[in-house]
């Protein structure tokens, strides 16, 4: 047996693999659960923060940015681990699925709320004076001039990051999560073969990658002209 | 709730294995962020020759670390490469994984910054006379660089962030000795210690990141 | 009988933490009237305009406009703006909606008027300022006089009872100047009341019923277009007009 042989016998054992495909797709359907959740859950309180902020009321718009800077600073997986082996000393035992969700969730609100944030306050002050001029009020010249601008000059900023902190799900292997990760991580050593690691490894590519390539080609439509 | 997640006794007694791992956190990082830069910097260079042959290539490259986790990269190189008789040890690839995964989000941020310089500066560089490697090095890289600074230093911040993963393949950076001490004293303090100790060396370059964005977005408008 | 005037600015004061830029301005406005405002940069006319509409809260006086106390905090401010239309130096046009779109929006959410009779209204309101057949076209695909064309007819499609100008033509390229106030014009030959803070003067001359001189937030000296620009009774006055006029 040749070398080329045996790093295809090795890498992609065609048993192996076989055995282990239904692993890996369990893996992927927790993979995008935990990713639908994230985002959306995530970019809502994203926004929600960002709305708030826009009161401009002193006290708590300090909460807020020291919120957003508290998970922006922390690594997601410190926060992963502390919610998973910290909580449950004063009470509440988040799941592993839970406690990944929860954290990456806040780390995409801190990052979503600054980028709102900067969208919002990045709109020329005349855009307001003209819409109340007009006799719209506060919240209908928000949601109908102030944020359908903001979003625009926010979507690729908003886009990178989400995929950078969507792909974080793979940490929810630390915390026992059987997304694909851990599936193939498992399945290594139950095999003794690394092969359900090379299909690990493809089925985030075969995840993310359409993402990826969506995201530069938004970036382009979006880009500010001018 | 103080005796659990703040004891003094335990923070007394995890001090010295936390503030190794702390040290080495530092380590990697002072590690990793050159190399990260370095990979970056030569994929933006290759990408400056706008050939197809380079260019299609070199974005499928890029884009490929971009869709791949850093875990998966780390855990591949890790848990697969001894199965092909290399057996690098957990910092070795750390440092691979990081090369490769965040010198592509470098490379990018170098490529936007590069196509941020007009190119009447590369034909002004060349008329005085400068090679093309020249005109890159004196012209266009400074005010490259300077462009995008705030893109460069927040994903620094997220490289540092990322060294934790560092844990996973036995690392002995902050998060693994804060966990190791964890597991030992059957209390969460020391892993609240990293949190605290992550949140005060990064919240600065929080703090100064968010009014460097905030300014580049409103100058896009 | 007293002359019941449709704007009556009473006592204005604003104050910019340290910087007193209105210092008691009183103002009437009668129905049908054009009311030209000038002086020199930094006099407190743009800022005695804002608090007409309310744009700028006044630190103290009173603004009636058509019977409604602006002040008042019972007041729906949002009701009353719809009564007093206004055009910006910057245009302020929503880059993101049509020039239609742009016209439409307070029709429906003010006005709660449907889409269809806001989209006939507003196509009204575009051919009266000549651009019936831009009414598609995003602010990028407009010109600036085209533009500010498109802010008139934002503010007169909620049929306003005062217009108020904030130097509506300073962002203009000199070629475009001309058709913005072709629509000033035939604005008023319709009998809109119009406070206008501009710097045309050619315009001040020959549609204005009185001309107002603000220096340093207050109002100096005012009167017809004529006896202000040929016949100035105050020394600032007569500085200004000279050195308008070497220009």
């Amino acid at each position: 047996m040749g070398g080329w042989d045996r790093f295809v016998e090795t890498f992609f054992n065609a048993k192996v693999m076989a055995k282990y495909l239904p692993d890996i797709l369990s893996g992927m359907v927790v993979t995008i659960e935990l990713a639908l959740l994230i985002v959306v859950t995530g970019l809502a309180a994203g926004l929600a923060l960002a709305l708030l902020r826009s009161l401009g009321i002193r006290p708590l718009n300090w909460l807020i940015i020291f919120i957003v800077d508290l998970f922006r600073s922390l690594p997601p997986l410190v926060i992963i681990v502390l919610m998973y082996f910290g909580l449950p000393y004063a009470g509440p035992s988040p799941s592993g699925f839970v406690s990944t969700w929860l954290s990456l969730a806040l780390v995409l609100m801190a990052f979503s709320e600054e980028i709102f944030w900067a969208g919002i306050t990045s709109i020329h002050h005349g855009q307001w004076e003209a819409s109340r001029s007009t006799g719209l009020s506060y919240g209908q010249t928000l949601f109908n001039v102030i944020l359908p601008q903001a979003f625009r000059l926010t979507i690729p900023p908003l886009t990178n990051r989400t995929i950078a902190i969507t792909k974080g799900t793979a940490l929810g292997t630390v915390v026992a999560v059987t997304e694909i990760l851990g599936q193939a991580s498992s399945a290594v050593s139950n095999s003794y073969n690394p092969s359900p690691l090379m299909m690990g490894a493809a089925a985030y590519i075969v995840l993310f990658f359409p993402v990826v390539v969506a995201a530069r080609w938004i970036e382009t439509k979006f880009a500010w002209k001018r | 709730m103080i005796q659990t997640f703040f004891n003094p006794e335990i923070i007394v007694a995890a001090w010295p294995i936390v503030m190794s791992g702390l040290w080495n956190t530092i380590l990697l990082s002072l590690i990793v962020v050159p190399l990260g830069l370095l990979g970056g910097l030569i994929l933006a260079l290759l990408a400056s020759i706008r050939h197809p042959l380079v260019r299609w290539p070199l974005m499928a490259w890029v884009d490929f670390f971009r869709a791949f986790p850093p875990l998966v990269l780390l855990v591949l190189l890790f848990a697969g490469l001894p199965f092909a008789g290399l057996e690098l040890g957990g910092f070795a690839c750390v440092a691979i994984a990081f090369f490769l995964n965040t010198g592509s989000y470098y490379g990018e941020i170098f490529r936007a910054g590069i196509d941020s310089v007009p190119a009447g500066q590369v034909e002004a560089a060349r008329s005085t006379g400068l090679s093309r490697m020249q005109a890159m090095r004196y012209v266009v890289l400074p005010q490259a660089v300077r462009n995008v600074l705030p893109d460069l230093l927040s994903n620094t911040l997220e490289v540092v962030k990322l060294t934790s993963l560092g844990s996973v393949v036995a690392v002995p950076e902050l998060l693994y000795e804060a966990r190791q001490a964890q597991s030992v004293t059957y209390n969460p303090t020391p892993i609240v210690m990293a949190a605290v100790i992550y949140f005060l060396i990064l919240w600065p370059l929080v703090r100064l990141l968010s009014r460097l964005e905030n300014r580049a977005l409103a100058g896009r408008r | 009988m007293v002359q019941k005037h449709i704007v009556e600015a009473r006592g204005i004061h604003k104050h910019f933490g340290p910087l007193h830029v209105l210092k008691g301005v009183d103002l009437q406005v009668d129905e049908r009237e054009l009311v030209f405002v000038i002086g020199p940069s930094g006099s407190g006319k743009s800022t005695l305009l804002r608090c007409l509409n309310r744009l700028e809260e006044p630190s103290s006086g009173s603004v009636v406009v058509d019977g409604i106390d602006m002040l008042d905090p019972r007041t729906d401010i949002n009701h009353a703006r719809q009564r007093i239309g206004m055009v910006f130096q910057s245009f302020n046009l929503y880059p993101h909606m049509t020039a239609l779109g742009n016209v439409t929006l307070a029709l429906r959410k003010v006005a709660g008027k449907s889409r269809a009779e806001a989209d006939a209204l507003a196509r009204k309101a575009l051919e009266r300022v000549g651009l019936a057949d831009r009414a598609d076209h995003t602010p990028g695909q407009l010109s600036g006089g085209q533009q500010q064309r498109v802010a008139i007819a934002r503010s007169i499609a909620l049929e306003p009872r005062v217009m108020l100008f904030d130097e509506p033509t300073s962002a203009l390229d000199p070629e475009l100047v001309g058709s913005v106030l072709e629509v000033m014009r035939s604005l008023r030959e319709t009998g809109m009341t119009m406070i206008v803070v501009s710097h045309e003067m050619g315009f001040a001359r020959n549609a204005a019923d009185r001309v107002v001189f603000m220096d340093d937030g207050l109002i100096v000296e005012q009167g017809p277009p004529a006896a202000i620009f040929e016949n100035p009774t105050h020394e600032r006055t007569r500085a200004f007009i000279g050195q308008i006029q070497r220009h």
